[in-house]
């Protein structure tokens, strides 16, 4: 029995080793991020975070195709990552010195990167984003590295019917719900019992989605991430008065029954089962909420807690890294791509903002008066971009501990003293990212 | 007296005996039936989780959220569908994924099993100065986690020159074999096992001319299946479960493995969205394969296992 396993196992192992030379030795092509063939054409590699999104994928591709038909020096090659490890991925090539020539850059983490040496800024087209919503250009201490053809915007998403219930109005754009009128809608579907949760904020998420979904509240009482005047200090901001009181105000969000303290993995599902009554999201939530509730469905402008309501900014962006052996060739092609009816395209088929306002007016529901042109003219009123520093990802993963630390019962004050510490003390030790 | 005390006696004894016999047959009974429970109890806990996951990913994405306030989120119930496997095949290239899973497991394993077991054979067999040091240095890599050396590895594999003359191993299916081929805690599984092998075994095929190839590959291998088949299942999981690794140094999507491909289905903000049946689907399709495999080979596990003297 033994001799026979042996056997087996040399006879897999020679088998193995043979398919192993053959096939092993075989490279993939993302790596060879620039080689001119023998024609002249180069060909420039780009990483897309879009892998699994194939709808934005095809429209990313449909415009590498058009621009690769329209000239012959040069050939741009898609390769497409999933995004949930898409930075791993371009974080470990950039260690390796092996970026692509093109890449899309989740917009917070452009300021970082460029920072980092891994993207070089984009030059000779400040006419054409001068055109695109502020939001989606990427700048570091002014300079333009990354542009977007969209941008996404948060929302309290909710019904008609249910507002209609419990006696609220329907909020405008220009006429938001107060901190107190907020607050007393959900008290009283609270106490109708209806639902099982008056309000969902979506805390089961992780990641990027604490800043960019909860320091608006934040901005929205008057407190900030970092003091955006030198980008040295949170002090003041982010533990001040103002800061603390949107600690209690969150914290309190679950300590009284409004809102889970833990979402579930998918709370759109949970409020289109009826389990929450509004439901705080991104203008992603568009397609899925109308086709639930039709007409009935509202999406609401930021609740205005007394400094002015405020949403997140920035999405995807494009630019180019510095290791790109033909610069010439990157921005030819991000000159290509930023045309109004590529914006228009992405936008369509992502169901996304369109950062012009000739695209805009090519995709159908973000026109002036459309069924998503609310969601542009959120964005446009209540953009706060999250702070464009180098030091933005420690600021985002110290803001979300502490955000965690408060919702789950520490001492507002205390946590935010020492969230401004740790973020003062990285801005230090990187010399301010100077 | 004696008839008093004997009827006493027997009084005593038909009203105890009846008692005893019972309390004994109770704590006879009691023992399996609470370890019975205990065991079903175990069971809910381990495989719950796997049927939620096989039960959903036959369910549209409300319904699994729908379903998860009752028992009906472990139930086949609602609406059952294909769709989410179908969603699968649509979003990612599953052959695709699952040949290269393969591909590189297989081969992590069978190299494995060579380089680990040839290894511990010199270690074990072979005298030389300093065979205790080395031994001791296998053994505290073992203290070190992988990702602490994830970087220094990528620079290694990114520096060195490959077969075909280029600089680095990146984007290869070599770069995610080769750099786990020598595992030490492999090694110490074959050297503690090749120890247990009595020693004059190789003096007999020394007189009878053998080299140490010849005592490896025909003496101490073949004595050392309980821990061939130990090492091979402990060398599979991780190499089928890597993740991390092949986001560092896989750019190409054909040669990227399972378990990167369930990042496919997590899209955020931009209008596809996180499809948690397709999700369900996608790992019900890399996991049943595995846990099937497993259940087929269980007792030729558990056997070598215990044999080779792994715990826990």
């Amino acid at each position: 029995m033994l001799k026979r396993t042996a056997k087996l196992v040399a006879a897999t192992a020679l088998a193995a080793s043979l398919t192993f030379s053959l096939a092993a030795c075989a490279k993939g092509g993302a790596t060879s991020t620039q080689a001119a063939t023998p024609g002249g054409t180069q060909t420039l590699s780009l990483w897309t975070h879009n892998a699994g999104n194939k709808g934005e994928l095809a429209a990313i591709q449909s415009v590498v195709d058009e621009y690769n038909a329209s000239q012959t020096n040069y050939k741009v090659e898609v390769q497409a990552f999933p995004q949930d490890s898409y930075n791993q991925s371009v974080v470990a090539a950039a260690a390796a010195k092996k970026l692509p020539c093109i890449l899309d850059i989740d917009q917070p983490n452009v300021a970082n990167w460029a920072w980092a040496g891994y993207l070089a800024p984009i030059e000779g087209m400040d006419d054409i984003l001068s055109k695109y919503l502020p939001s989606t250009v990427a700048k570091w201490n002014g300079t333009t590295y990354a542009y977007g053809y969209y941008d996404v915007a948060l929302t309290w998403v909710t019904t008609k019917s249910i507002l209609k219930k419990y006696g609220a109005r329907v909020p405008t754009v220009d006429q938001p719900w107060t901190g107190e009128e907020f607050m007393a809608l959900l008290k009283k579907i609270k106490d109708s019992g209806d639902f099982k949760y008056a309000a969902d904020m979506a805390t089961g998420w992780t990641g990027e989605w604490w800043p960019y979904g909860y320091s608006p509240q934040l901005q929205a009482f008057g407190g900030d991430l970092i003091n955006r005047s030198d980008y040295k200090t949170a002090d003041g901001v982010l533990n001040g008065d103002k800061a603390i009181a949107w600690a209690n105000w969150f914290a309190s969000m679950a300590k009284d029954g409004y809102m889970p303290k833990k979402s579930s993995a998918d709370p759109a599902a949970d409020f289109y089962n009826g389990k929450s009554a509004l439901l705080w999201n991104g203008s992603w939530t568009a397609l899925p909420a109308r086709e639930k509730f039709g007409d009935d469905v509202v999406f609401a402008p930021p609740v205005d807690f007394g400094n002015g309501g405020a949403v997140g900014g920035g999405s995807w962006t494009w630019g180019y890294s510095t290791g790109c052996a033909s610069k010439e060739g990157a921005l030819d092609y991000l000159k290509f791509a930023s045309a109004d009816k590529y914006v228009a395209k992405v936008a369509k088929d992502t169901n996304n903002i369109p950062t012009t306002d000739a695209a805009a007016a090519m995709v159908p529901g973000f026109e002036p008066g459309g069924t998503s042109d609310v969601f542009r003219q959120i964005s446009k009123k209540y953009t706060v971009m999250r702070p464009e520093t180098p030091g933005y990802p420690f600021i985002a993963t110290t803001f979300t501990k502490a955000a965690q630390d408060i919702l789950a019962g520490a001492d507002p004050k205390t946590t935010l003293d020492q969230a401004v510490k740790d973020i003062d003390d990285n801005q230090k030790a990187n010399n301010y990212f100077q | 007296m004696s008839t008093v005390t004997s009827d006493h006696l027997g009084h005593v004894a038909d009203t105890v005996r009846p008692e005893s016999h019972t309390a004994g047959e109770r704590r006879a009974w009691l023992r399996p039936t609470l370890v019975m429970i205990l065991r079903i109890a175990l069971c809910f806990v381990f495989g719950l989780p796997l049927i939620f996951m096989i039960v959903s990913s036959f369910k549209p994405d409300t319904q699994i959220f729908g379903d998860l306030d009752s028992w009906a989120a472990f139930l086949p119930v609602g609406s059952l569908s294909m769709d989410n496997y179908t969603g699968v095949f649509g979003r990612v290239p599953f052959a695709t994924f699952m040949i290269n899973s393969v591909f590189i497991s297989i081969s992590t394993v069978v190299l494995g099993l060579l380089v680990n077991s040839m290894a511990a054979f010199a270690l074990s067999r072979i005298e030389f100065r300093g065979q205790k040091v080395v031994i001791g240095i296998v053994l505290a890599t073992l203290i070190v986690p992988f990702e602490t050396m994830a970087l220094p590895l990528l620079w290694w594999v990114n520096t060195i020159p490959y077969f075909d003359g280029s600089q680095g191993w990146l984007d290869t299916y070599a770069v995610q074999i080769i750099p786990f081929l020598a595992n030490a805690f492999s090694i110490y599984l074959f050297y503690q096992y090749f120890d247990s092998i009595p020693k004059e075994l190789d003096e007999a095929a020394t007189v009878d001319g053998a080299g140490w190839f010849r005592i490896y590959r025909s003496i101490v291998m073949p004595l050392s299946g309980p821990a061939i088949a130990t090492v091979a299942i402990l060398t599979f999981l991780p190499a089928w479960n890597s993740y991390l690794w092949p986001l560092m140094v896989v750019q190409s999507e054909e040669l990227r493995p399972v378990m990167v491909g369930i990042d496919y289905f997590k899209q955020m903000g931009s209008g596809a969205g996180v499809s948690w049946g397709q999700i369900m689907a996608y790992a019900s399709m890399i996991t049943v394969p595995v846990l099937a495999l497993f259940v087929a080979f269980q007792k030729a596990f558990i056997n070598s296992v215990a044999s080779s003297g792994v715990k826990g």
